[in-house]
């Protein structure tokens, strides 16, 4: 019989595993929430869209084509992944507010979790005004809608994702007041400058830089580096921001204040992995929380597989190439075929690309730009007052969530989690949970009656 | 006289609040912080309902109107910024479905006779009482005296308190024990030895490994308990509402899971369903089986729930003792050590009344209730753990 390979998430990793563990003959499903594959990198509309935003869309078209072979389940989110009795994964398909969707239970004989990222914004005092989003959502909206976030527009935060946002909030008709990169020149320098040769290698994401710099350059935007935007203003939406010098720990240098009008502020200060599935699972986490794999993209869990953003921040580019050797080792095959020549080498230079992302990583330094006020967690308006005061009567993680909220509310500490735990210098344990998504009581209570999950070499 | 409390849970914090109100001077020693475990995974309870006639429910009886005061006494006496406890009166509601009703009628009879009030209530009463309940239901009582409060918020009110009192908390490990001349004088830590003149163990369901740091033997051991909790919406449970096969549940000390219903709003707007019952040691993992079993039975009792979203849940250690009833007093060979632990799912409950019964047991002090039933001396706790 096939072996069975489902994979978690049909972005650039899921879909290049699902592409090679077809090549070798496995009998491949593809889970993902969002109606149409492609995830975040490849999100898209089939008539919205402007095609101008997309990148190597002739490779999605190929991804794309491959899962002919594989059952998609889109529009599908996974509640909980069991690996004690095998693999087994539990996933409702249909919109999250629909009565009757449908209920799937999946044995498999390998599991690869693909699940990506969402991006992370730092808690700024105003950041909860209307007219602030994170810039992922401000590229789902140009991306996919060919909408712009508002009419002048400062992209704040860190990394070099931080460009195309801005290249596609002029694209679709946005004005980009300034760019904003937290990292100093000479941590640029540091991180980017030195051993160009590896570069040659990613030819194809030098040049996507250089094009996005072009865009920058063409629209005549500033792009501010060693500062940040440090407070929002407005009454009743965003009317201007507090741009200010940061120091490299990215403390405000105080006196370098700056006021910029806008009516639109992005920010983006980086991703956070999402590794809930992979807990529920098992894997082992590494310290700085990212899914800990070996060189087949093996997790510390036999049969279970990890491959993109949950390993390791590094972009679309080192997510296919991860993503193909997952794919290919879940479906039993061997890392030293020939045919992973390929993705094993452009794995090894994108790990390079990646570790010069670490240039942009947060600094401790900050929180120092919150005041009291500040809401930490949105979803239960937890200020940063609440928290420091919990903290400092002995707290324990969970004493703290439960006095404050934090965390607590309808997104589970998805949003604010890190920033809630960089403020108290402690772990929460956030994105532990039983159940990884929506689900309804009687959903939930649907599968009582169901058999316990086979073997996995049973499936 | 200076008192080391181990465990800063419901229990230890009300030891250490009732130590300090009788003139202690009270260091309180955690691992984890303040409430940051079986405490704050739990529902709050605050029942008579649940307790048949026995020590435990006199226990429960007395504790019951403790709480009220003390609740009263916590709110009144808040620091800047701190929650309120949020005790709520609101009563519980027991019920049966076809086949259990004379098994509940014959239950709260036996509760009348030891002064609990236990109303029966007709079927219109009771959809007055709850609305949303199935029509399955063919049997309530109603118990005007149980209870709920925020088990972890109500923790951090009593050990803010004792620390206002003059307590302190540490939060660090008790590793080891230190004891001179027989005589349990202290804790060892990673950042040096806590001394005193007694150790009152307060571990929760960790309170047989402390024990035994000691050479004392205490037979607790954990039971699982999870919980599921719901979005928030307006609300629709008014009562603690459980069905009558949780007494069983409660009194059986079989280790494979057991499920009843408990359902409950909360302030905040979520619901809290319940429970589960299982002995797996510390193991977090193979939960699904048990939150099926709950949303199952709760989606029965209150149909509507059927279609509410789950937002989160989470599990329990609790302590649990073979005889099912805590342990509190004198350890009968270590001198200078105390135990109150072994509450299994009553500990915010029992709390206030527990804290009493250790200062009475450290300090001599007046006790509440006759201490004889739950002295740790028994001889079911005295058999080597399993």
């Amino acid at each position: 019989m096939k072996r069975r390979v489902v994979i978690l998430g049909a972005g650039p990793a899921g879909l290049a595993a699902a592409q090679a563990a077809l090549a070798h003959g496995a009998d491949v499903v593809v889970i993902d929430e969002g109606e149409r594959v492609g995830g975040q990198f490849w999100r898209h509309h089939d008539t919205l869209t402007d095609r101008r935003l997309q990148h190597q869309w002739a490779r999605f078209e190929r991804l794309r084509g491959a899962l002919e072979r594989a059952t998609v389940h889109a529009s599908t989110s996974v509640w909980r992944v069991d690996t004690e009795h095998g693999v087994r994964v539990h996933a409702l398909h249909g919109p999250v507010d629909a009565v009757d969707r449908e209920p799937l239970v999946i044995d498999a004989d390998a599991l690869v979790i693909a699940t990506g990222a969402h991006d992370r914004a730092l808690p700024v005092p105003g950041w909860t005004l209307p007219g602030v989003t994170t810039a992922g959502a401000a590229q789902a909206l140009a991306k996919r809608d060919g909408v712009a976030l508002g009419g002048r527009t400062v992209v704040a935060g860190a990394g070099p994702f931080l460009l195309p946002v801005a290249a596609s909030l002029a694209q679709v008709g946005g004005e980009v007041v300034e760019v904003v990169e937290a990292a100093g020149a000479r941590a640029i320098a540091r991180g980017w400058g030195r051993a160009p040769w590896q570069f040659a290698g990613v030819a194809g994401k030098a040049g996507e830089l250089g094009e996005y710099a072009l865009s920058l350059a063409r629209h005549r935007t500033p792009y501010r580096i060693g500062q940040a935007v440090t407070r929002i203003h407005g009454e009743r939406a965003v009317e201007g921001v507090t741009i200010q010098r940061v120091d490299a720990r990215w403390r405000p240098i105080a006196g370098t204040e700056r006021h910029v009008e806008c009516d639109a502020v992005a920010l983006g200060h980086g991703f956070t992995p999402r590794i809930e599935a992979a807990i529920q699972a098992g894997c082992a986490i590494s310290p700085d929380r990212f899914v800990v794999v070996d060189a087949r993209q093996g997790t510390s869990v036999a049969g279970v597989f990890a491959a993109g953003e949950v390993t390791g921040i590094g972009g679309a580019d080192a997510a296919l190439a991860e993503g193909a050797v997952a794919g290919f080792a879940a479906a039993g095959g061997d890392p030293a075929d020939a045919r992973m020549r390929g993705p094993l080498a452009a794995r090894r230079r994108m790990h390079a690309f990646a570790a010069r992302l670490a240039t942009h990583d947060i600094a401790p330094g900050w929180t120092a730009w919150l005041d009291d006020e500040t809401i930490m967690c949105r979803c239960e308006s937890v200020t940063v007052a609440r928290l420091t005061a919990a903290a400092g009567a002995a707290g324990s993680s969970r004493g703290i969530r439960l006095a404050t909220r934090a965390g607590l509310g309808a997104c589970q500490g998805r949003t604010c989690g890190r920033s809630v735990e960089a403020l108290l210098g402690r772990p929460l344990g956030l994105d532990r949970r039983p159940v990884l998504s929506s689900v309804r009581i009687g959903e939930l209570a649907a599968c009582a009656d169901e058999a316990p999950a086979a073997s996995a070499d049973a499936g | 006289m200076r008192v080391i409390v181990i465990g800063a849970g419901a229990i230890g914090a009300a030891s250490a609040l009732a130590l300090a109100e009788a003139g202690a001077e009270v260091v309180v020693v955690d691992r984890a912080g303040v409430a940051g475990e079986t405490s704050s995974r739990c529902e709050g309870n605050i029942l008579v309902s649940d307790k048949g006639p026995g020590a435990e429910a006199e226990l429960a009886i007395v504790a019951n109107r403790a709480w009220r005061a003390l609740a009263e006494r916590l709110d009144a006496d808040r620091g800047p910024g701190q929650p309120a406890t949020e005790f709520e009166a609101k009563g519980g509601v027991v019920v049966a479905f076809p086949g259990g009703e004379a098994a509940l009628g014959a239950f709260a009879a036996s509760q009348r006779g030891i002064g609990i009030t236990a109303n029966e209530v007709d079927a219109s009463a009771l959809r007055a009482l709850e609305p949303h309940l199935s029509p399955e239901v063919v049997r309530g009582i109603h118990y005007p005296d149980d209870a709920q409060v925020q088990p972890s918020l109500a923790t951090q009110a009593m050990l803010a308190r004792a620390v206002r009192l003059g307590a302190t908390v540490r939060v660090t490990e008790a590793t080891g024990a230190r004891v001179r001349a027989g005589r349990a004088i202290g804790v060892e830590t990673p950042e040096g030895p806590i001394e005193g003149d007694a150790v009152v163990n307060c571990a929760g369901p960790w309170a047989g490994e402390v024990a035994a740091r000691f050479g004392a033997r205490l037979d607790i051991r954990p039971r699982r308990g999870l919980i599921l909790v719901t979005v928030p919406m307006p609300q629709r449970v008014f009562h603690k509402v459980y069905d009558a096969d949780y007494v069983g549940a409660v009194g059986s000390a079989d280790a494979a899971l057991q499920t009843s219903t408990v359902v409950e709003s909360t302030p905040a707007g979520t619901v809290l369903i319940g429970s589960s019952r299982e002995r797996v040691g510390f193991s977090e993992s193979n939960t699904l089986p048990a939150l099926a079993e709950i949303a199952a039975k709760a989606a029965r009792l209150f149909p509507f729930l059927a279609d509410t979203m789950l937002l989160r849940s989470y599990h329990g250690f609790r302590p649990y003792a073979p005889d099912h009833l805590p342990a509190i007093g004198a350890d009968g060979e270590v001198a200078g050590l105390f135990h109150a632990a072994g509450h299994e799912g009553a500990g915010i409950g029992l709390a206030p009344t527990t804290g009493d019964l250790v200062a009475h047991a450290v300090l001599g002090v007046p006790a509440p209730i006759d201490p004889a039933p739950f002295l740790p001396t028994r001889a079911a706790l005295r058999e080597e753990a399993a």
